[in-house]
């Protein structure tokens, strides 16, 4: 999978988890630039990211995942 | 992974969420959003967009609304939406409340506590399996175990006791996963200090506890064996967030939780309505005949649907009522039932049994009716996705089942949607169907204001007609030889007859595949014209798998015919009704489209009726027709 079919997904995922159309995903963007992203939604994200690309994250996989570019990685990596 | 698979997916779910209210009637919309078949992003989405659009319960409700306190020793939060989305799914409103994190004792003692402000008419308890375990190890001795897990169960008794002594509400307690790993394996019984083994026990002298001090047990340990215990439990997120329940599951836990309010205020469905032909019995009853049938012992099949029948017998032994509608004619609807040898249900298990050729929410309607039920509480199963979808559409308080092509999953499905959830049951529950059985009048149906015009739009069918040919000669001989109910003459050919038809210069013979929103129905009709000499077509064959009645393709057919007919320069058409023991169905089939009848009556009641195609204009229908080319 390219990495812009990656981001298109990424960015309907989060449309639908932070319920706002209008969010633009970089791979600089992170959790303390979203208001809302705490650590339900993080699972939430997960949860629906790894549904979604029929992956499984591990633990210290979550635990390195620092923002969107690190995300877009570790699925490139499972894809 | 725990999935709502029999709530039906609702294509644009999408947009109709984010258009929540834009209609003036947000209530309606989140009801109708909570009745799709939602994921985790979803349900909280749905909640989220529900309370934004409603910040007040919305205007009168039939329940009062739901204050349901969840107590619980570990992390409950993400548990919320989807409790309150089960309840929106009901048309019940829910405010939830959960104890700051551990202090469920502290708060259910002290009466200043948040949690009696709040006031809750539901009380669950979710006390997490390493809680409970907590004081037992590998180490313990049988006597420790004993001990512990008498006080655990008179500890549990003690919160139940001063919830209902502060509130007066129904308790519910919700069972531990087994999320221990064993020790010892297969005998881990023989390890007196396993944490498997007394999270099983404890779980298993709360349900005793339970019944004894009128508590609802929320099973959480059966559906962890039903689904497998990884669907309902992630190790990794207990160590992330001491979330004991996964959130992938909180969907279904929500409406687990939903189930027993609902069942304790007397919501739970109470009719199972049962479709005929290939839902409780492989094939068309009216076409194969009751010998024809796939029904019990000597196919996989066959087996599955008598299995099914068990299932549906022994709810109405628990008090479910069990009720038939079926497109058929009633005669031929009920003969399997009298004389089919393998058949489980026998004509007394059905309260109420509505065979004709109406269409299925009229049908639905009379059940309620005669059974002296709300309509809201009835749950069909067909396995026609048309009429499951027009029902949904029509009646969308009558539960319908997203079921599979295969009935050896009908009855796990039935299960798992819980519909028929119970709190107790009476003796009055198991005597229940014989009170219905003196009480039945199938006729006299009351005229249904359903906008079937709407729906049949909606459709996009599209009729694609083919001459005869080669390659579908096999189906257009097997349906010519096998169509019995809509067969205006019931003609039998064989190969050699249909090839001569393909030959002959002043004939016709057309077979209809019929494609909608759903998919490819196949082939569903043929029709055979015959020119005669004075420029007469004859309809010689006209037959329609009856799967497809009622969605306007006669006289889309019709249309068909006549443009056909004119080509061969007919100036009328000649339409015969020959009738059989099992096409009265079609009797005023002519009539209907306009032809004018004939004078002379052949013999044994055949008809005969004229179109002249002069005066012909083709008829307006929802369905597009289109030639298909090989």
């Amino acid at each position: 999978m390219t990495e812009p079919q990656i981001y298109e997904a990424l960015t309907t995922i989060f449309h639908d988890v932070f319920l706002r159309d209008d969010m633009v995903l970089s791979a600089g963007l992170s959790a303390r630039e979203v208001p809302d992203w705490d650590s339900f939604k993080q699972i939430e994200i997960i949860i629906a990211v790894e549904s979604h690309f029929g992956i499984k994250f591990q633990t210290r996989e979550m635990d390195a995942l620092a923002n969107v570019g690190d995300l877009v990685r570790l699925i490139t990596d499972k894809t | 992974m725990v999935e709502l698979y029999w709530l039906p997916k609702v294509e644009d779910w999408r947009d109709r969420l984010r258009r929540l209210g834009e209609g003036g009637r947000p209530w309606d919309d989140v009801v109708m959003l909570a009745g799709a078949r939602l994921d985790l992003a979803q349900t909280n989405a749905l909640d989220t967009m529900a309370r934004r659009a409603l910040p007040e319960p919305p205007g009168p409700l039939s329940d009062k609304p739901v204050r349901l306190a969840l107590l619980g020793s570990s992390t409950l939060a993400h548990l919320h939406p989807a409790i309150r989305v089960a309840g929106f799914r009901r048309r019940m409103w829910v405010e939830t409340y959960e104890n700051d994190y551990g202090q469920y004792w502290q708060e259910l003692a002290d009466r200043n506590s948040a949690l009696h402000r709040f006031a809750p008419n539901i009380v669950l308890f979710a006390l997490d399996a390493r809680h409970l375990a907590g004081g037992i190890g590998a180490a313990s001795s049988a006597g420790e175990v004993q001990a512990t897990l008498t006080e655990v169960r008179e500890r549990i008794r003690g919160c139940w006791r001063l919830a209902r002594e502060h509130f007066g509400c129904p308790v519910i307690h919700q069972l531990a996963l087994p999320v221990q790993p064993v020790l010892i394996g297969g005998n881990e019984h023989r390890l007196a200090g396993s944490r498997a083994e007394f999270v099983g026990r404890l779980n298993a002298m709360l349900r005793e506890a339970a019944d004894a001090d009128g508590v609802e047990i929320l099973a959480l340990d059966r559906w962890a064996a039903r689904d497998g215990l990884h669907a309902w439990h992630n190790p990794e997120l207990w160590h992330r967030a001491k979330q004991e329940v996964s959130p992938a599951a909180a969907p279904m836990y929500g409406e687990l939780v939903m189930r027993l309010v609902a069942a304790q205020r007397g919501r739970s469905y109470k009719a199972l309505v049962l479709d005929l032909d290939n839902t409780i019995w492989g094939g068309v009853v009216g076409d194969d005949g009751v010998e024809g049938l796939v029904l019990g012992q000597g196919s996989a099949l066959g087996e599955a649907f008598a299995d099914f029948q068990d299932y549906a017998r022994e709810l109405s032994r628990r008090g479910v009522i069990l009720a038939v509608v079926s497109k058929n004619d009633e005669a031929n609807a009920l003969e399997p039932f009298d004389r089919h040898p393998e058949m489980v249900l026998k004509r007394d298990d059905i309260a109420s049994f509505v065979a004709n050729w109406s269409d299925k929410p009229a049908n639905l309607r009379a059940v309620a009716e005669e059974l002296n039920i709300g309509i809201d509480a009835l749950v069909f199963v067909d396995d026609n996705p048309f009429e499951r979808d027009l029902v949904r559409r029509e009646l969308p308080m009558v539960a319908v089942p997203e079921v599979s092509d295969d009935p050896a999953s009908y009855a796990q499905t039935l299960a798992d949607a819980g519909y028929f959830e119970a709190v107790a049951i009476t003796d009055e529950d198991r005597t229940r169907s014989g009170q219905y059985q003196s009480n039945r009048a199938r006729d006299a149906l009351k005229a249904s204001v359903t906008d079937l015009d709407s729906y049949l739009r909606g459709l996009e069918m599209r009729l694609f007609w083919r001459r005869f040919d080669r390659v579908g000669l096999a189906r257009t001989v097997q349906l010519i030889n096998k169509t019995n109910q809509f067969n205006l003459t019931t003609r039998r050919y064989s190969e050699a007859d249909v090839v001569a038809v393909m030959q002959d210069e002043c004939a016709f013979g057309a077979q209809l595949r019929l494609v909608d929103r759903f998919g490819d129905n196949g082939i569903i009709a043929i029709v055979i014209g015959r020119l005669q000499h004075d420029a007469d077509l004859v309809i010689d064959t006209w037959l329609m798998s009856c799967r497809v009645l009622g969605r306007q393709v006669e006289p889309t057919t019709l249309n068909l015919v006549a443009a056909l007919a004119k080509e061969l320069g007919a100036r009328r058409l000649v339409g015969d009704y020959l009738p059989t023991s099992k096409n009265g169905m079609v009797r005023d089939h002519y009539a209907k489209l306009g032809f004018a009848p004939c004078e002379t009556a052949g013999p044994d009641g055949a008809t005969r009726h004229i179109l002249d195609l002069a005066a012909f204009a083709p008829r307006e229908t929802f369905v597009e027709i289109a030639e298909e080319r090989a």
